[in-house]
């Protein structure tokens, strides 16, 4: 559209933030690079996570929203999401550095997920389908609704999951189906979730895998 | 919107005891079996195709391609934007589903009931004049011709939609329009309406109901302001969006809001300003009068006195008028 959507969101997003008292520290990506050399045995000097497709995945955390970041590492030291080992590094982190290390990684370029190549077409195109336009007869909404057009995110709130990797999409979209996970806003995930067979999980987590996280990365394919 | 909550209202009391029963349901399976098999005793209960059954479907592979166009612009009405549409809606905005879902004013219902008398513009109205109603009121904006390609595949969208439903149906239609919840004991009060709100809905639709756009592109619709629809539009009363909020949101939770809550929240949403309706005289007063008997439009905001509706704001559109508004038909036709 115009700039006027861009002046108007903008504002809403900084009265949001104000409004939930989630402006902590503004974050130096400078700083940040030296706080996360604990996080890369993981999540990769890159920030491009790991596929692991017969354990717990690791997430990319390349390029994606600095406060979606910091919120889910408040949120694992506070125990509102749990993880025994991500509970133990964030523990490691004050809110600065907290706040640093999710600028450092939301400027780091996306990386392509991985996970999603063997997937065959009938489980690829029943992706696409939940991702753009959902499966009402299930009353399962769309991906896009929320995360946004390709599933590149939407504000702070709607992580990217574009470009994601399969084996860590599947694990979360499992844990909010089992109420493993529930440290989304007004159960807007899990509600969702509950609803998704593991089949439907298997498709669209390959297929977001299989996604460009970015505009960059769409031209560079 | 397509929306006939009338009639509805008759037939929810009509089989009020089942509802009530599948409400519960209803809420924690959402596609309730139960609700539908009670209803299809005395309602007209229809599932309409999906997407992937017009793939199979044995129809002419150019009438798919059109069907496909007309789910397109359902879905993506912005294609339009500057043209037909002068908000920030898509159709699906408000016609969750792309159209097909009960209790979100699923529209196939319209290809199965008109032609028929429309109070709204007191003529009888076919399935192309009533989308054009939702371009006028609805998107802000002014129609594709009749015939036009645009309106053709909306229309061939709607009507297929309702395959196999029958024409002009003798009983009630299950899931029809946006059935408002009872009215709470409390009247809906705009105080408690803009806490609710803050809380379910804002972070979503912003704390200043303007929507939300991603890198320009379409996510959440503006429930008020100039990106919403206009005073014309059916959502902007009380009742409809209080039905709409009660059977949709928040999205992915039909029914978890209680009665109140839904009538609170649309209250203080139907209390903010949106564009000024295409039919505006010139006077607040006039048109509050001739075409506004069930909206708070022209009505005095009890907490800062604004009236509602009294300004020259058309929105995006600006001076352009929808052609369809005020369009008399069937003008030769005798008195009986």
């Amino acid at each position: 559209m115009n700039n006027k959507y861009v002046s108007r969101v903008g504002l809403c997003v900084g009265l949001t933030l104000i409004a939930a008292g989630t402006v902590a520290q503004e974050g130096d990506a400078e700083r940040g690079q030296a706080a996360a050399a604990s996080c890369s045995a993981c999540h990769q000097a890159d920030g491009s996570g790991m596929n692991v497709p017969d354990g717990e995945s690791w997430p990319r955390l390349a390029g994606l929203d600095a406060d979606y970041i910091a919120k889910q590492l408040h949120d694992f030291k506070a125990g509102r999401r749990e993880n025994a080992t991500m509970a133990t590094f964030a523990n490691m982190l004050n809110d600065q550095q907290i706040a640093d290390v999710a600028a450092y990684y939301s400027q780091l370029p996306a990386t392509q997920g991985q996970g999603g190549d063997e997937a065959d077409e009938t489980l690829l195109a029943r992706g696409q389908q939940l991702a753009e336009r959902g499966d009402w007869n299930a009353y399962i909404v769309s991906c896009q609704s929320c995360h946004g057009p390709g599933g590149k995110g939407v504000g702070d709130t709607f992580p990217g999951i574009a470009g994601q990797h399969a084996g860590y999409i599947r694990t979360q979209l499992s844990a909010w189906k089992n109420e493993t996970r529930s440290n989304d806003p007004q159960n807007l995930m899990g509600a969702i979730a509950k609803r998704m067979s593991d089949d439907d999980i298997q498709a669209v987590s390959a297929w977001y895998a299989t996604q460009p996280a970015s505009a960059d990365q769409e031209s560079a394919q | 919107m397509i929306t006939c909550p009338r009639p509805l209202v008759l037939a929810l009391t009509g089989c009020s005891l089942t509802v009530g029963i599948g409400i519960s349901v209803y809420a924690t399976s959402v596609f309730a079996q139960e609700e539908r098999a009670d209803a299809a005793l005395n309602q007209l209960v229809h599932e309409p195709p999906t997407m992937e059954d017009l793939e199979s479907a044995d129809i002419h592979p150019e009438l798919k391609k059109v069907i496909r166009y007309g789910h397109d612009l359902f879905t993506n009405t912005q294609q339009l934007r500057g043209e037909n549409v002068f908000n920030d809606m898509n159709c699906s905005s408000c016609h969750l589903g792309e159209g097909r879902v009960p209790f979100s004013a699923p529209v196939w219902t319209a290809a199965i009931t008109l032609p028929d008398f429309r109070g709204k513009n007191q003529h009888v109205n076919n399935l192309e004049e009533r989308i054009a109603g939702c371009f006028a009121y609805s998107m802000n904006g002014v129609p594709p011709e009749y015939g036009s390609d645009e309106m053709l595949a909306l229309s061939a969208y709607h009507q297929w939609l309702a395959t196999g439903a029958p024409m002009y149906p003798d009983k009630p239609i299950y899931g029809r329009g946006f059935p408002a919840p009872e009215e709470p004991a409390e009247g809906p009060s705009y105080a408690r309406g803009e806490t609710a709100y803050q809380e379910n809905c804002s972070i979503c639709h912003q704390e200043n109901g303007a929507g939300h756009y991603e890198n320009d592109e379409y996510v959440f619709p503006a429930p008020w302001g100039d990106g919403s629809n206009n005073w014309g539009a059916g959502i902007a009363r009380l009742e409809t969006m209080a039905g709409f909020i009660y059977q949709n949101m928040p999205l992915g939770q039909p029914r978890s809001l209680s009665d109140q809550q839904a009538w609170d929240i649309a209250y203080y949403i139907t209390r903010q300003e949106r564009p000024q309706d295409p039919r505006y005289t010139g006077d607040v007063a006039e048109t509050a009068e001739r075409f506004h008997g069930r909206s708070l439009y022209g009505q005095t905001r009890e907490h800062d006195g604004h009236v509602l509706g009294d300004h020259d704001n058309f929105g995006e559109k600006g001076d352009i008028k929808p052609w369809n508004v005020g369009m008399p038909r069937f003008e030769n036709l005798s008195e009986e």
